[in-house]
């Protein structure tokens, strides 16, 4: 008999109170009767409209029933044939919008907790099989992977296991991209990450950590040294400002910066070499997964106050739905249809050396309303005039997105970009207008998500398999 | 892991190292810099490279002991490893069709304008060097810089060597006594640079200056390193260090360099009394 209760049984997740002060993982993951409970939710449907839903179409029904059958690890290798990395894609893919969207069970009352479920296959499995990946034959051919994010290290992987010798070149001193240097460890522990590397290094796989593609080596020179074929999966790149004046006063971080900081350089640890401001009153700018991250991180470093300002409403909010729910719970406070026009900064101008001069004080913000539906039906936010107010803050986090690195694309011959800078993919195959150079990932569609990331790696490996063999 | 494989201590606060990195030694031209960490947890720092050997596969640093990263390489010695270093990083000194060029160096900046005043003679050019250091003391590479140079001056704070005084003043009697120069390249602390753009502009010679902002990943992902040029924002990793000094604007980027101040202060202690610990 299935679950047929309306509501997905809740994650546990550490007390909003305390938890607004560590850095351990905010969810705590179902345990099995738990699980087993969900599981018994799903009604195993033919058509599995779920499926449709999750851009790398993980057997939705087929893991679950695993799951109900108590065969965890079954449930796990039927996830891992189309997912490289369920624990970290259970734990951070947007499923509202995905999977879960798309599920029956989301008519009337709520969804299966898919990537719930998801997460608990992927903890168990790496919790319980320790068992050392079978070295696969090597076939002789190499490859090249530039970028250790969710895309290079799936195309990596997947290569190593039909027996490429794959090395992944990282500009970084540590491997996992966006995972290890942008997502906070309360959202996901970098030890799953690390285990994932770890995995890659069990199949063969060389990680040249500090190697910048297109400064210490560039993709000429790695077909000169032998390589076949090349994955360029090089992330999103450089980070947006808004433009208003006060972007430089101390006390401004891009949400890469402080993210980077605090994440990458372990900047939260009192012990930690690399600095970071610890702000009393901090305003985050923007929406997003990555405006949240970088809230809630603040909170942790010790601020009393901190504010998410975007200019459009809480429909728009692209984060994941989970985020804002925390983020809500932990005392983020949302200043919604507000947009900053200007930063403010402590000036003496009696005292040049005042040491105070030159940090932020405040941000000026003007309301927004939504107005008339625009062509493509959504409503864009205007400014109300003469609403300016000043939000009392001693730091800003820009968290506005990212435009396209230049480094891999000046130093490649005959590598297309589209206007707005994306590497240009054949999007069946990933291959770029370069012969044997595939890319994918937020190189090429510009910030999106872990899982259609590791999509692309997955859909490159399947295509330079193809090209090499057919050699 | 990257082995150091010589160590000279070029004054009491400034030290060479020759480090093993072979991928940067075949690249590395003048003005680029590298990144790295001296052991697992540190922090990441950038300094230029003053030099490479690639038959030997060996990058030159030369560094100025300031706080808690440097105080911890400097403490590291031959046939010792350091933890990362990457690069080459930034864009490379615009050296060609250059006739004659004045080369102002401060301080450990000299360091840096090194390789770009070997480049330019190697290429022919005449170059003209000042080098200005606070005493007797503290002056670092003369005879390389003799070597590179048409003509040296040296300058010191006090007197104590060369000529007393800052380096804008025989910079400025150069010009006034009708050297023609196609640019001047400023190397050294920001308020030295501010101080050599506002000699040259009236003279309308392009004026060079390579810019030290506080930096992280050195690839452009960050925004740490960012500077107002032109009034429009510039990050000093990918699209510099060298930018066009008129446009560069100085107050700010030495207001922003001054962020972490307490913090950086309180960390050379930090690891100045582990050190001290240790000795006893
Ligand atoms: C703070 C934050 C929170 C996020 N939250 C979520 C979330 O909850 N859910 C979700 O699905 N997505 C989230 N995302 C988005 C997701 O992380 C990215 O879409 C995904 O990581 C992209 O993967 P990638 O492999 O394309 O690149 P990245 O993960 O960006 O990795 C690229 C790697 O390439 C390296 N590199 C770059 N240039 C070079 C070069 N020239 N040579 C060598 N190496 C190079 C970089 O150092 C980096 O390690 C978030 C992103 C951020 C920043
Ligand atoms: C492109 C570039 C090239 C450089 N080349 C040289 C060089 O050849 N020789 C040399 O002696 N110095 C050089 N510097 C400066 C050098 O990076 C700093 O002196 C060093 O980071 C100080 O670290 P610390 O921990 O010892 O001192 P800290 O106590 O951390 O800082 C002391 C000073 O260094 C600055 N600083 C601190 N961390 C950084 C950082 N990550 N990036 C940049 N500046 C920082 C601070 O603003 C402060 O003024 C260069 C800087 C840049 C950006
Ligand atoms: S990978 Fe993401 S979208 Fe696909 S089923 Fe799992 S949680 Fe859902
Ligand atoms: S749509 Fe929902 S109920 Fe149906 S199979 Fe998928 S998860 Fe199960
Ligand atoms: S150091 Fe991070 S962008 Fe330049």
């Amino acid at each position: 008999m299935p679950n047929m209760s309306l509501k997905k049984n809740p994650m546990p997740v550490q007390d909003p109170i305390e938890r607004g002060r560590n850095f351990k993982e905010v969810a705590l993951g179902y345990d099995e009767a738990t699980a087993l409970d969900e599981a018994a939710r799903c009604l195993n449907c033919k058509n599995m409209p779920c499926v449709s839903g999750c851009p790398v179409n993980v057997h939705i029904p087929e893991f679950i029933a695993k799951v109900r059958e108590l065969d965890f690890e079954g449930a796990y290798q039927v996830i891992n044939k189309s997912s490289s990395l369920p624990a970290v894609c259970g734990r951070v893919c947007p499923q509202e919008t995905q999977c879960e969207s798309k599920c029956v069970r989301g008519i009337k009352g709520e969804a299966v907790g898919i990537g719930r479920l998801e997460r608990f296959v992927a903890d168990w499995h790496n919790e319980h099989c320790t068992e050392a990946p079978r070295l696969p034959e090597q076939n002789g051919h190499k490859v090249a992977i530039v970028g250790s994010g969710p895309s290079g290290l799936t195309c990596a992987g997947d290569l190593a296991k039909l027996g490429y010798k794959v090395t992944v070149y990282e500009a970084l001193h540590l491997a996992g991209g966006v995972l290890v240097y942008g997502i906070p460890e309360f959202r996901l522990p970098k030890s799953i990450v690390q285990k994932e590397v770890d995995t890659l290094k069990a199949l063969g796989v060389d990680v040249e950590t500090n190697v910048v593609i297109g400064k210490t080596l560039t993709v000429d020179e790695l077909f000169e040294m032998g390589y076949e074929a090349i994955f360029i999966g090089s992330g999103a790149g450089l980070p947006r400002f808004m433009g208003i004046p006060g972007e430089s006063l101390k006390g401004v971080y891009s949400a890469n910066e402080f993210l980077t900081r605090s994440n990458l350089m372990k900047a939260y640890k009192s012990d930690a070499t690399t600095p970071i401001m610890h702000a009393k009153k901090v305003a985050v700018v923007g929406g997003g997964n990555v405006a949240m991250d970088a809230a809630r991180t603040a909170l942790r470093m010790g601020a009393e106050k901190v504010y998410i300002v975007y200019r459009r409403s809480l429909e728009e909010l692209p984060a994941r739905k989970e985020e804002v729910e925390h983020a809500m719970e932990e005392g983020i406070e949302f200043r919604l249809l507000n947009n900053p026009t200007k930063i403010i900064g402590f000036e003496n101008p009696d005292d040049r050396r005042d040491p105070r001069n030159g940090f932020v004080t405040g941000m000026e913000c003007i309301k927004m309303e939504l107005g008339e539906p625009d062509a493509s039906g959504r409503r864009s936010p205007v400014e109300v005039p003469g609403s300016e107010f000043v939000l009392d803050v001693d730091c800003v986090i820009i968290a506005i997105g990212t435009s396209p690195n230049p480094l891999i694309k000046s130093t490649t011959g005959g590598l297309d970009v589209n206007r707005k800078g994306g590497i240009v993919v054949e999007e069946a195959t990933g291959l770029t207008s370069r012969e044997g150079v595939y890319a994918g990932g937020d190189a090429v569609t510009g910030a999106a998500t872990v899982i259609l990331a590791m999509g692309a790696g997955k859909t490159a490996a399947k295509a330079i398999d193809e090209y090499l063999s057919g050699k | 892991m990257y082995k150091i494989i010589s160590k000279r201590e070029l004054n009491p606060t400034v030290t060479m190292m020759d480090i093993e990195a072979p991928l940067v030694a075949r690249k590395a031209q003048p003005g680029q810099f590298i990144i790295l960490r001296v052991d697992e947890d540190g922090e990441r720092i950038p300094l230029t490279v003053a030099g490479c050997d690639s038959e030997k596969g060996t990058v030159k640093i030369i560094f100025q002991i300031v706080g808690a990263t440097t105080e911890l390489l400097n403490h590291k010695n031959e046939g010792d490893f350091i933890q990362d270093f990457v690069g080459p990083l930034g864009r490379a000194t615009h050296t060609e069709g250059l006739k004659k060029v004045a080369i102002v160096g401060g301080g450990v900046g000299c360091a840096i304008a090194l390789p770009v005043a070997q480049k330019l003679h190697e290429l022919g050019c005449e170059v003209h060097s000042i080098i200005g250091f606070r005493n007797k003391d503290l002056l670092i590479l003369e005879d390389e810089f003799r070597a590179a140079s048409d003509k040296l001056i040296i300058m010191t704070d006090d007197g104590s060597y060369g000529e007393q005084g800052v380096v804008t003043v025989p910079l400025k009697r150069l010009i006034e006594e009708g050297e023609q120069y196609d640019e001047v390249i400023a190397i050294g602390p920001l308020i030295m640079m501010k101080f050599v753009t506002l000699t040259t502009k009236p003279f309308g010679i392009k004026t060079i200056v390579s810019m030290n902002p506080i930096m992280i990943d050195g690839t452009g992902m960050c925004g740490g390193c960012r500077l107002t040029v032109g009034g429009k924002t510039k990050f000093a990793c990918v699209d510099g260090p060298e930018f066009d000094g008129f446009e560069v604007d100085f107050d700010e980027a030495m207001s922003r360099g001054m962020m972490y101040r307490p913090f950086e202060q309180e960390q050379r202690e930090h690891v100045c009394n582990l050190f001290k610990k240790e000795a006893q």
